[in-house]
Order: structure tokens, then C-alpha cells, then sequence
């Protein structure tokens, strides 16, 4: 029996350890915010946070995981009237195509501004690197300036 | 290709139906008898409903696979209504069939996406049911004030008669609007002046959904006891399965079944793909880890021997017989003779795949009489008839369920994975979720079709083109379709209309097909993707020796605005006065007479698609090393009027990218039989580094008809980019994709 949080919740797991997270919080728990798109870590589509850091859920195996926290796309934001600054400048740049991708696009995002609070675009070009096969590219460049602005203002608050 | 639209009089009133909802909502639409004429079956069709609260819900048939439909419509009908359009939301209709004397046809309107046709098809009816709508509301407010309802005008989502003073919500007129006959005539539409919704920025309506990670996809399906498939498909093209061992596979914890699917015969139509052996599970990762332990013995396959060399040896081969003729305009071959100068090049275009973010899937659940499907599709009618031929069900006992697309390109009009999560779900009696994997998705895909495309083109003394030809040998996308006739291959690869007939008097276009095992289909601006990167390509290799502006040569053929027949999807006619300007806006734009030093090149290119017209321009840096920089990218289209210009920039913005993306790097290959790219490692998608933050899109308006804008932004992308490499660097890219072709070894 692994055990770890997932959104702040204790979860469980019994079956195969191996079993890669994304399908475990897939299938499993039944959260399908969190994407495949590859499960060779190329796409980023399953990104997640594990204790903070954005990771790629198709190649962890769910064993990795036992007594950590797991953050997903649903548990991003406290409540649909508190977007996380990253989903709010999401909506602002109306960045999502078909909008697969995103879910990932918007984790690596989030993880990546903690470390690039004030991002140049070659720390952009350098730290993200999920795919996106409608390219949405544009928007998510600059949506992720617009983040980094909403959060640097909501900090002076 | 394309979602045939219905014919539809709105001006008689049995063609609109009116009814009160469910909790008293007042119902408008169209009724199933007026699309699917001679049928009496009163179901709406496409519909808008008004709920007391003010409320406006606005039913789309149309499948979303992020082109921005679902906003694009309501839009339509809103603008027409005056509704708030923070009140209007959007419900996905599932697939509407009826069955009629003549077999079946739409319940809702052609649905189906492909070939850029979603919002030209609907526009009109789309309207005229808001309009009516709003109609219906200023009578049932006029005759309460006592008014004559010509005193009565609207603002959003309220009917105010100022001479009385008084206003009415919406919400609060439903009942006695649907009270009041429907008026013979419809009302008049507004004029463009007039539009507040439509032409205005509208952010996408499922974005706070997607953002959130709520939008449910094909892949996210989870229906009551449910069980998960996965196959193992024939490596090698056109094989079967001789035998396998599933012991180990059965021994995986949650494997349930094992069994073999047949793939299609050699020369027949691909209802599935490939032969495989089919695992289902109790989870996606048993049914994958099961699929991982099988041992399948594959038959000897009769395209064992193909590869991507012989394809192109053989194209080369061909290249030096004749080919069939497809267009022979004025006298090619004295024209030809009589040129002072002749200028003749050839190009290559690779087979690419789809790879749409979201892997294919579906589920499927056949009971004694009746199939519930629920699928990410582009063509859910398909879908549909693909579930019918596998059970045997009559297509109205077929539920086709229509969830959001993680992208189509294409890939999603074909139904094969319909076919085979039928399959199992059939044999199984299971309700089953079928996911493939990337790798089975970059194997087998109806890819796009790689040629080879020699150019020729003669001019005269003052450097005009007087004869031009196109010579194609590829692999042609209707390939293995029913009733195809040999010498009708050639019309998905040209388009004889396009740019630049009837703008070069002597014309000929000749074709050969290569019949390499490789599945083709529709990739995104089909054809339009391989032939405005070999016209545009070409006309700046004729510009540069012969010693011309590759822009004044553009704009000298393509000349002053007037309407020319076009045959092709996308006509009646085509204007290249439209394609003038928007190249002389993006080379204006881009400032592309400026000086640039060594390394640094401006290239532009311009390309009508399926009715609109678009133009790039771009300027790169190329290093001493071969190191590739795009530094600026703007884009134009001209897509008549934009109904809803955020998705047109953001089409144009993707359409762009796709087509770099592809011409930097994407290339299907085959060796011995197989697919040698697998996931995304070896079909390495351009990601975000490889595109500038210079990166402008305008939309230029033209007149009051919106025109379809999925493919419109792509063809004209690569050849731009490599016009640029050519003025940064003297190198002509002639093969796609680019790969490392400007490395420089040390
Ligand atoms: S699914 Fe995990 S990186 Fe692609
Ligand atoms: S929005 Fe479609 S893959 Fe990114």
C-alpha cells in the first residue's frame, strides 16, 4: 500500500508500484485533469508538482511518490474565484487551442516562475519546453509575463 | 471533405420551431424536418433557449477541436438575439442522424470539421434564428405595454420602449413569446456596422474550463464499469497477425482478454489501420503493460520490401517518363521553345503525421440493440457508420456522443479507432475504452503524402513568365478508397486553379502516382501545404536568376483585384488582387528593403486556402555555424470578415507554427516496412525556443463573408521561412524538412 497526498488529501494506492503516477491519479482517483500525450517524458502534457516541483507524472512510478505531495492541475487554485495567477493570465491571453496541452503547460509554468519571478524570454526559451501541437506558443510567452506581473503585485499587496 | 450543408429556407414558417422547454424555457430552432427535408420528425435541431433567469444556451453541433466553433456560432446567434453574451453559454450536441425515404441524413446540420467549412456553412441560419428569437421577444413585449412593436428596440438581453418608458427583461417575456405565432417572413438581418458580438474580441468559451483542468476530453471518459483496451499493432505495414502468446500477458494483474483483430486486406479501405492482437484490462496501465508482454508472430507482409528510398528513387524514375496530363492550358510546349530563359528546379515534400496532442481513443459500448459511442472526432457521422458496419445496428439504435478534441489536423476525420473500440466492445460485451499509445499513433496514422515536385518555368526577353508546369509524383491520399479511379489520384495533390493559372497563359500540370504502403489522408491545408512551399519556393528561384524583386514578380502575376473561376474546395471564385496585397503588407510591414548584414534575410510568401488568402513574412539569422534563428514572423490573412478575431489570430498564430514546426523538423520515414519515428523524440515538434516573441498576426478585412480560417494561416509559412534562409545565406532549402541541411561541418 503506497500512500501520499494528492491536492492536500491523503490518498492510497494497493495495486502495481510500478504503476506510473499520471495513471494512478487517472485512472485511480479518477482526476483527469492531468494529461497523456506521450508517457516517454517528452510532452509535458502529465506535468505535476511533487512537493512544489514540477515533475512529469507518466514517468515516476507511483512508489516515488509514497509520502509526498502531489499537486494537480484540479488543486491548483483554492477556488474557482481564486485562480492561481498563472490561470489568470491564462484566461486574460485566451492561450488555450484545443487546449490538451495546457493543464501541463500551466503546471511547468507555475514551478517555472518560483525559480524566474521576473523571466527574460531566454530564461522562457531555456526552462520550458512543453510541447503544444496547436501552438499556442505566443500566448503562453506572454502569459507567462503577465503572471509574473500579476504575482510580483499580488506580493506587494 | 467537407460537412455538406443542407439546404435550409428559414423564410417559411414550418421551418422554424418554437416550444417551451423544460422549467418553462422558451425553445427556438430549427426543426430536424426542415434539415432533413421530407422527414416530419419534429426534433430541434440547432436551437436557442431562453430561460426565465435571462440565461441564453446555445446549442452547437459542430465538433470543437480547438478552431474556436463553439464560440464562433453562438456568436452568430447572439449578435442577432442582442443577448448579454455573459449569459449565453454553449451546449455540445451529440450527433443528429434521421433516417429518411432516401437513407440518412442531419438531424442538426452537417456536422463534421474539415476543410475550414464550419462557420461559412452555418453562417446564415445561425443568425437568422437569433433574429427570429429577438423578434418574438419585441412582439410578446409590445403587446404587454400596448404597443405597436415597431415602437420597440433592444438592448442586450432586454426589449425598452422608450415612448412608454418602459423596459422588459428577456427572461421575463419567454412564456408569452412562445404564445405568439412565428411570423411568415423572418425578420431583417443587422448590417455589419451594426455588430457588437460578432467581429469583436470574445475570449473562448470553455477556457476557464480547460485552464481549471475540467474540460473532458476522449481520453477522460469514465463510464460504469468500464474496462480499458490497448493493441498491439502490426509493425510492419499491410501485416497480419500469424499467432500469438498471451501467457505472460495474461498473467499482468487486471488482464481480462486477449484476442486478434484483423486489419484490413492489402488494396482495401482502411475501416482500422493494421491487424494487432487486442488486450482489455482493468486499468490503461494493465491493458499497456499487457500489451508490452505479448508475443505476437506476424505474417509476411506484402509491403515488407518498402522504404523511403525506393519511394523517392522511384519518383525520381517516373519523373523522366510522362505522367498523366491534368491541365493543358494555351500551347505549353511552343511556349516552352519560344523562352528566352527557362528555369527549372525540383523539390521534395516528406510524409508527415498528425500527432495530435491528445493520442487517439475512444469507447464503445455495443449492447444486444444498441452502441453508445463517445469520441474525440472530427467526423462523428463517420463515427457513426463505422459502429453500424462493425454490429449491424441500424444507425438510429448508434449514440454518437461528441467530447472536446485535443486537436485533429486531420487525423480525427478519419473513424479507425471507432471501428476497433466497437470491435472489442462487441466481442466483449464490455463497455470498453480503447487508448493507443504515441507510438501507436505515429505508426499508423493516415499520413500526410510525401512527392516530388519538378518546377518549370519559361520567360520571356522581359523577364515574364510565359509557361509554367508543375510535374508531381507522390503518394496520393485516395489511395485504397472505394470507387477511386486510377486517373482520378492526381485531384487531392493538385489544384489546378490555384495560383497561377489563368496568370501564366501556357499551363501544365502532370501527375504520377507511387503507390508506397503508407496510409495517406488529410493533414491540415491538405495539398495546399506541399504546393505553396514548391510555387512559392520556385517563383523566388525565377526572381533571383533572373535578376528580378521577388516581391514586384509576386505582385506583377498576381495583379489587381478580380474574381476568377475556382473549382477547387474553397471557390467559386478566387481573387489574387487579395493575395497582392497582403504580400505587399507583410513585406511593407517587415521592412524588407531595409540593409541587413551577412546571415541576416528576409523571405515572404503568399497562398489562398480554401477561400482565404494569407501572407508571411520573416526574418531570420543563420550563424556561421548553421545555427538557425527566426528573429521576426508576421503573418496576414484575410478571411473576408472575422466573425470572431481572437480564433483567427490564434489559428493564424498555430496555423504559422504547425507549418514551421514541419518544415524545421517532421518527417515520416520507412525502412523495411516500418515506421522508424516512434513519439517524440524522433518527430521532435518545434517547441516554444524555436519561435520569437516578434511575432505579429493582422487581420485585414475585406468584405461582410467570413470564410473558414483552420488552414488558411499554414501554407504560406515554410516557404517564407526558407526564402529567408535563401536571402540570409545563398542556400536553397529544395528538401523538406530542414533538419541540419545549414549545419556547416568544421
Ligand atoms: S505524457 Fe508525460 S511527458 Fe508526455
Ligand atoms: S492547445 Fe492543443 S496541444 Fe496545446
Amino acid at each position: 500500500m503506497i500512500e501520499f497526498k494528492v491536492n492536500s488529501e491523503s490518498v492510497s494506492f494497493d495495486g502495481d508500484s510500478g504503476t506510473p503516477l499520471l495513471w494512478v491519479i487517472r485512472d485511480h482517483l479518477q482526476m483527469t485533469g492531468t494529461k497523456f500525450g506521450c508517457g516517454v517524458g517528452e510532452c509535458g502534457a502529465c506535468t505535476v508538482h511533487i512537493n512544489g516541483r514540477a515533475r512529469k507524472a507518466c514517468m515516476l512510478p507511483v512508489s516515488s511518490v509514497a509520502g509526498r505531495s502531489v499537486t494537480t492541475i484540479e488543486g491548483l487554485a483554492p477556488d474557482d474565484a481564486n485562480l492561481h495567477p498563472v490561470q489568470q493570465a491564462w484566461l486574460e491571453h485566451d492561450v488555450p487551442q484545443c487546449g490538451y496541452c495546457q493543464a501541463g503547460q500551466i503546471m511547468a509554468a507555475v514551478d517555472f516562475l518560483k525559480s524566474h519571478p521576473q523571466p527574460t524570454d531566454e530564461d522562457i526559451d531555456n526552462n520550458i519546453d512543453n510541447l503544444c501541437r496547436c501552438g499556442t506558443y505566443v500566448r503562453i510567452r506572454k502569459a507567462i509575463h503577465r503572471a509574473a506581473q500579476l504575482m510580483a503585485a499580488g506580493e506587494k499587496t | 471533405m467537407s460537412a455538406r450543408r443542407q439546404e435550409v429556407r428559414l423564410n417559411r414558417r414550418e421551418f422554424i420551431v418554437m416550444g417551451i422547454g423544460v422549467a418553462g424555457s422558451l425553445v427556438i430552432g430549427i426543426p430536424a424536418a426542415a434539415l432533413a427535408e421530407g422527414d416530419r420528425e419534429r426534433m430541434i435541431g440547432f436551437f436557442v433557449q431562453i430561460d426565465a433567469d435571462g440565461n441564453v444556451i446555445i446549442g452547437s453541433n459542430q465538433p470543437e477541436i480547438g478552431q474556436g466553433i463553439r464560440t464562433a456560432l453562438p456568436m452568430l446567434v447572439a449578435e442577432e438575439l442582442d443577448a448579454e453574451w455573459s449569459k449565453v453559454s454553449v451546449r455540445q450536441m451529440p450527433l443528429g442522424i434521421v433516417k429518411t425515404e432516401d437513407g440518412y441524413t442531419w438531424k442538426y446540420g452537417g456536422q463534421g470539421v474539415g476543410g475550414s467549412t464550419g462557420l461559412t456553412d452555418n453562417w446564415d441560419y445561425m443568425r437568422e434564428v437569433g433574429a427570429i428569437a429577438r423578434q418574438q421577444l419585441v412582439r410578446a413585449a409590445a403587446a404587454r405595454i400596448g404597443v405597436d412593436p415597431a415602437q420597440c428596440t433592444t438592448r442586450p438581453g432586454v426589449v425598452l420602449c422608450s415612448a412608454a418608458g418602459v423596459e422588459i427583461s428577456y427572461g421575463s417575456l419567454i412564456a408569452d413569446a412562445a404564445q405568439l405565432d412565428l411570423p411568415d417572413e423572418p425578420p431583417e438581418l443587422k448590417s455589419v456596422d451594426d455588430y457588437r458580438i460578432v467581429g469583436s474580441r470574445r475570449k473562448t468559451v470553455d477556457a476557464f474550463e480547460i485552464v481549471t483542468g475540467r474540460a473532458k476530453y476522449g481520453t477522460d471518459t469514465i463510464r460504469p464499469d468500464m474496462r480499458y483496451a490497448a493493441i498491439a499493432r502490426a509493425p510492419v505495414l499491410n501485416a497480419g497477425v500469424e499467432s500469438f502468446d498471451d501467457s505472460r500477458a495474461r498473467q499482468i494483474e487486471g488482464v481480462l482478454d486477449v484476442f486478434a483483430i484483423e486489419g484490413p486486406k492489402m488494396g482495401e479501405p482502411y475501416f482500422l489501420l493494421a491487424s494487432g492482437v487486442a488486450v482489455v484490462a482493468t486499468s490503461t496501465w494493465a491493458a499497456m503493460e499487457g500489451k508490452a508482454a505479448l508475443d505476437i508472430k506476424w505474417q509476411e507482409s506484402p509491403s515488407a520490401d518498402d522504404s523511403s528510398n525506393k519511394f523517392w528513387q522511384e519518383n525520381e524514375a517516373m519523373l523522366q517518363t510522362r505522367g498523366q496530363v491534368v491541365l493543358d492550358d494555351g500551347n505549353f510546349d511552343s511556349a516552352m521553345a519560344d523562352a528566352t530563359k527557362v528555369v527549372e528546379h525540383r523539390y521534395r515534400i516528406p510524409f508527415v503525421a498528425h500527432a495530435p496532442m491528445e493520442p487517439q481513443n475512444c469507447y464503445a459500448y455495443v449492447q444486444e440493440d444498441r452502441c453508445h459511442v463517445i469520441v474525440p472526432t472530427q467526423m462523428p457521422s463517420g463515427a457513426s457508420r463505422a459502429a453500424a458496419r462493425v454490429t449491424g445496428l441500424p444507425r438510429e439504435n448508434i449514440h454518437v456522443d461528441m467530447t472536446r478534441v485535443g486537436g485533429g489536423f486531420g487525423r480525427r476525420m478519419p473513424v479507425d479507432y471507432v471501428t476497433e473500440a466497437t470491435l472489442i466492445s462487441q466481442r466483449t460485451g464490455w463497455p470498453i475504452q480503447l487508448l493507443w499509445s504515441r507510438e501507436d499513433d505515429m505508426r499508423n496514422d493516415f499520413y500526410r503524402p510525401g512527392g516530388l515536385h519538378e518546377m518549370r518555368a519559361g520567360l520571356d526577353d522581359d523577364g515574364k513568365v510565359v509557361a509554367w508546369t508543375q510535374r508531381l509524383a507522390s503518394g496520393s491520399k485516395h489511395y485504397r478508397r472505394p470507387n477511386k479511379p486510377d486517373d482520378e489520384l492526381w485531384t487531392p495533390e493538385l489544384y489546378p486553379d490555384d495560383f497561377p493559372r489563368r496568370m501564366v497563359d501556357n499551363m501544365r500540370l502532370e501527375y504520377f502516382h507511387n503507390a508506397i504502403g503508407l496510409p495517406r489522408g488529410s493533414w491540415r491545408a491538405p495539398a495546399h501545404t506541399a504546393n505553396a512551399f514548391v510555387v512559392q519556393s520556385f517563383l523566388d528561384e525565377i526572381a533571383h536568376e533572373t535578376g528580378q524583386d521577388p516581391l514586384q514578380l509576386r505582385l506583377e502575376m498576381l495583379g489587381e483585384d478580380r474574381e476568377l473561376g475556382y473549382s477547387n474546395h474553397g471557390g467559386p471564385t478566387f481573387n489574387p488582387g487579395r493575395l497582392a496585397r497582403l504580400v505587399d503588407f507583410v513585406a511593407e510591414r517587415i521592412d524588407y528593403t531595409q540593409e541587413l548584414p551577412k546571415g541576416r534575410g528576409i523571405g515572404f510568401a503568399t497562398h489562398f486556402t480554401f477561400g482565404g488568402y494569407a501572407a508571411h513574412a520573416m526574418e531570420v539569422t543563420v550563424s556561421d555555424a548553421g545555427e538557425l534563428t527566426i528573429e521576426r514572423i508576421v503573418a496576414a490573412i484575410d478571411c473576408g470578415l472575422a466573425v470572431h478575431p481572437n480564433a483567427v489570430a490564434a489559428q493564424l498564430e498555430g496555423g504559422t507554427i504547425d507549418g514551421l514546426s514541419t518544415a524545421l523538423g517532421l518527417e515520416i520515414t520507412v525502412k523495411d516496412g516500418q515506421v522508424e519515428q516512434s513519439n517524440f523524440d524522433n518527430y521532435p515538434l518545434a517547441r516554444i525556443a524555436a519561435f520569437p516573441a516578434k511575432f505579429e498576426t493582422h487581420i485585414l478585412p475585406f468584405n461582410d463573408i467570413p470564410t473558414g480560417v483552420g488552414e488558411i494561416g499554414l501554407p504560406s509559412a515554410a516557404p517564407a521561412l526558407t526564402n529567408a534562409i535563401f536571402a540570409a545565406t545563398g542556400k536553397r532549402i529544395r528538401t523538406l524538412p530542414i533538419g541540419d541541411q545549414l549545419r556547416r561541418r568544421a
